[in-house]
């Protein structure tokens, strides 16, 4: 019984320092706060898949008073709750798979850049221009210009060799 | 908002599953797009620790020397070896120069198809130049040194602070560092045309070092400026210093293109840098400069500062009334003086009292006292007889010497405000809090706070500082409430798609305006992954380098907090022992996911593995010790700078005494041990004809501290060939 407490209490202490040492990166001014647009890096970072949504009731959780800032007291106990309550998990691939499979209604193997687009920016939490952009400048064969979405699953998911 | 009944619950249904799948697949997105944001701000956060840390050993570097130079009576060898970076430039004058660096007598081959140049200088010619550059060729030293003397003549006549105004509508536009990097300037001349009437433009500094191709950007920009002297204006910057670039790369350029007369031709920079101006104002409101500004900062005395005695900024002027020296030198006037210039080296090139900051490392300078083993007794004889010597030179009739002496002890106050206040101009950075303290990431300068731009501004009735000196990702920044502009000019600075470059055009209404670029036509074919990916490889190995030349400090940083000496950290000690080693500030917690590949089942860290994983080899090193091995990769820049300045003719090799005395100077620094014996061992490594001398270029080759690459300088043809001409070029002595 003790032990796993002990542990437990390992566990909640090994969170904290990730924790912390994702947000000291962007605390510049070493005054423990981060401008709220990075957090959703650093949670990201911190190996969570939020929503945009999930990202925006956070956020609203631990902003200090529209200030533009986050503060650690704030954000690690909220972001601790998160890391243990599992609440964003990371996609699957073979989940991730499928949901590329709906989009490419041809099962072509490939996504056109047109097909993608359409989605992308009318559908779900839709991506801006710029986004989108970015997001086939990164995903696109260069060559054919086409999104083979099955490599690209494994290449991205984790992170790419050196 | 109806749908159509004619389509089945089957478009509901999959439309309901395209949506959850478009959700998916973004979310999946942003994930990926932020951690490689994450990545890259590491990476830039790593590249810039070790290029300020590298800029604060040069400076480390330099005051040890500058120490050694003042603690070791004058017949030590060591002295000798590197006395002569702290001679001062001779005083000359106009024909004085000429004669010096004659080029009249450089004959140029037929054979030779570079650009021809006749004077005045015409802007076709410049233009040409420009062409040439483009076109790989090279300017033959013969109208290099013919460029350069005329440059003096005119640069000579600007003030320190030039004075510009943007009537005519004319727009200025500005550009920040290009470090060598010649295609970014031909981009910029491309985008944005090149300097004309129509068409000024001013050049923030740091023209110099790192890139390959320096002189040819210096060439063009003083081509221009002899063109259009008062269309074109040149700051300088805290690299435009011979003691820089040494370290830094532009010294090795120009030697390594110009074989026969490099050394000339540096001699004659050196003039021409320190005759550059430190600072331009345009419409009076807006101050263009390298570095920054300190709370001290006087535009008034900047003014009347005698800039041309800085040659390097990194060293306090020797204190010299020019008219009575000459008249009454002799040996004790001369103590007297360099008396004073030990008491002029032993002030901190930063504050007096060195504010303490957390977020800083203590780096700031170190006092060698304790290091150099001198006879004490002596020492102390020799200190006791400098005192009366120095009286008896003030007793003397001579009223010049009289004058100076005194008017030396007056002014060394000035002297060193003087000094300090060209350091911050050339050195210093801008941070988010208020206030003024010493730069001790760079080693000289300061950081200052938005108060201080408020008040500085408010002082001189200016509205904006732009300045350069900190690369910036996107090529420029806006700090201090949009009151300082940071304007980088190299893209591609750390690394391919690394950052962008960006220059700034200021009209009438002094609103800047940015455009921003980035070279190499490789970029466009990168995705932004890839080129991530390659900047942060880059990164990562240099960092595995910094890692594996600590390996004995961190192996004891280990031991301290593994006590059962299990062989195993968590990832957490791991991160906080790497920091207490290296000091560099950087995320080590998110990097161990890079850095580390043997972590046991249990997430923690098998640091033996780790070091297996990281070591070295070189080829041949067996036989050296691995404390050594781990200093060579640690100080290899400083070492390479120190054998660059013992090198006095600029051959590349030095001898072996030599090379013993220079190890013998680098224990001390280093505060190690090394043995004869060890030495040898070194030396043998290398010297294989046995003939007395060492290339110091196979030196740093055989321990693999540089790579094979940067040998082979990009090739630059005198001839119509291609690169592999260039071994023509190594017999050719007319070059």
């Amino acid at each position: 019984m003790a032990d796993s407490t002990q542990s437990a209490e390992a566990i909640v202490s090994d969170v904290h320092k990730k924790i912390r040492a994702a947000f000291e990166a962007f605390d510049y001014e070493s005054n423990h706060t981060v401008d709220v647009r990075e957090i959703g890096t650093i949670i990201y970072s911190l190996g969570c898949f939020p929503t945009q949504a999930n990202l925006h009731d956070l956020i609203a959780e631990v902003e200090e008073d529209h200030t533009g800032y986050i503060h650690l007291d704030k954000f690690l106990p909220a972001m601790t709750k998160v890391l243990l309550d599992l609440k964003f998990p990371s996609i699957p691939e073979d989940l991730l798979l499928q949901a590329f499979e709906v989009l490419d209604k041809e099962k072509k193997g490939y996504l056109e850049p047109e097909e993608l687009t359409k989605y992308m920016t009318q559908e779900g939490e839709v991506f801006t221009q710029e986004e989108m952009d970015e997001m086939l400048t990164a995903l696109a064969d260069p060559e054919k210009n086409l999104v083979y979405y099955k490599d690209l699953i494994s290449q991205l998911t984790i992170d790419p060799d050196m | 908002m109806g749908c159509g009944v004619t389509k089945s619950n089957q478009f509901h249904k999959n439309s309901g599953k395209a949506i959850k799948a478009a959700v998916l697949i973004q979310r999946w997105y942003r994930q990926y797009v932020a951690r490689t944001e994450m990545r890259r701000k590491y990476t830039w956060h790593i590249f810039q620790s070790i290029e300020y840390s590298g800029e604060q050993a040069q400076i480390k570097l330099y005051n040890f020397l500058g120490y050694l130079m003042d603690n070791f009576t004058p017949t030590s060898n060591e002295r000798n070896l590197i006395s002569h970076i702290f001679r001062d430039n001779e005083f000359c004058r106009d024909t004085e120069w000429e004669r010096l660096f004659c080029y009249k007598k450089i004959e140029v081959p037929e054979i030779y198809s570079g650009p021809h140049l006749t004077f005045p200088l015409t802007v076709e010619q410049a233009v040409r130049l420009v062409e040439a550059f483009r076109n790989k060729k090279q300017l033959h030293s013969r109208y290099v040194l013919q460029l350069l003397l005329e440059t003096l003549k005119l640069i000579r006549m600007l003030p320190n602070i030039n004075r510009i105004s943007t009537c005519q509508s004319k727009e200025i536009t500005i550009c920040g560092d290009l470090h060598g990097q010649l295609e970014d300037l031909l981009l910029i001349f491309y985008k944005n045309d090149m300097p004309s009437m129509e068409k000024p433009y001013v050049f923030n500094g740091d023209f110099v070092d790192r890139g390959n191709d320096s002189i040819e950007i210096l060439l063009i920009l003083f081509s221009f400026l002899l063109v259009y002297p008062s269309e074109v204006h040149l700051n300088r910057g805290n690299h435009e210093d011979h003691i820089v670039n040494l370290r830094y790369g532009f010294t090795k350029e120009v030697l390594t293109k110009y074989k026969m007369h490099g050394k000339r031709i540096l001699k004659l920079l050196q003039e021409i840098f320190s005759w550059l101006p430190l600072a331009t104002v345009i419409d009076q409101k807006v101050l263009v400069i390298h570095g920054g500004i300190s709370d001290t900062t006087d535009l008034s005395v900047l003014a009347r500062v005698d800039r041309h005695s800085y040659v390097s900024a990194l060293r306090p002027p020797k204190k010299r009334n020019q008219n009575s020296a000459a008249s009454s030198i002799d040996i004790d006037t001369e103590e007297v003086l360099s008396h004073n210039k030990l008491t002029q080296r032993r002030t901190s090139l930063t504050y007096p009292k060195p504010i303490a900051r957390d977020v800083f490392p203590n780096r700031s300078l170190q006092d060698f006292s304790g290091l150099i083993k001198v006879n004490t007794v002596e020492d102390v004889e020799i200190h006791r007889k400098r005192p009366s010597i120095s009286i008896q030179g003030i007793n003397r009739p001579e009223n010049e010497t009289t004058q100076a002496a005194s008017s030396e002890s007056v002014n060394s106050e000035n002297g060193n405000d003087e000094w300090k206040q060209i350091l911050d101009l050339l050195w210093s950075d801008p941070m988010n809090q208020d206030g003024c303290v010493p730069n001790e990431v760079r080693g000289g300068g300061c950081y200052w706070g938005p108060d201080v731009t408020e008040d500085f501004l408010n002082r001189h009735n200016l509205q904006l500082i732009i300045r350069s000196h900190e690369c910036k990702q996107d090529g420029y920044e806006f700090c201090h409430n949009r009151k300082v502009l940071t304007l980088f000019s190299a893209s591609n600075y750390y690394d391919v798609g690394s950052n962008r470059g960006a220059y700034v055009k200021l009209g009438p209404d002094l609103v800047p305006y940015l455009i921003q670029y980035q070279a190499s036509s490789m970029i466009r074919e990168l995705t932004v992954r890839q080129s991530v990916g390659r900047t942060e490889h880059s990164a990562l190995k240099v960092l595995r380098e910094q890692l594996f030349a600590h390996k004995s400090d961190l192996l004891c940083a280990f031991k301290m907090v593994d006590s059962k000496n299990t062989g195993h950290v968590s990832v957490h000690d791991w991160a906080c022992a790497v920091e207490s080693v290296l000091h560099l500030g950087l995320p080590w917690r998110m990097l161990s996911y890079q850095l580390v590949t043997s972590k046991t089942s249990d997430g923690m860290i098998d640091y033996h593995e780790w070091f297996n994983d990281l070591a070295i080899k070189g080829t041949n090193t067996d036989h050296i010790d691995q404390s050594l091995l781990e200093t060579l990769y640690r100080h290899r820049s400083t070492l390479e700078t120190i054998f660059r300045i013992v090198d006095t003719d600029n051959s590349g090799f030095i001898t072996m005494e030599d090379f013993r005395q220079t190890w013998k100077l680098l224990s001390v620094y280093l505060k190690m041990e090394i043995t004869d014996d060890a030495i040898s061992d070194l030396a043998v490594t290398i010297d294989r004809n046995q003939d007395g001398s060492i290339d110091i270029d196979e030196f740093m080759e055989a321990f693999r501290l540089t790579d094979k690459k940067s040998r082979l300088e990009r090739g630059r043809s005198m001839f119509m060939g291609t690169a592999t001409d260039l071994t023509k070029l190594e017999g050719d002595l007319n070059i």
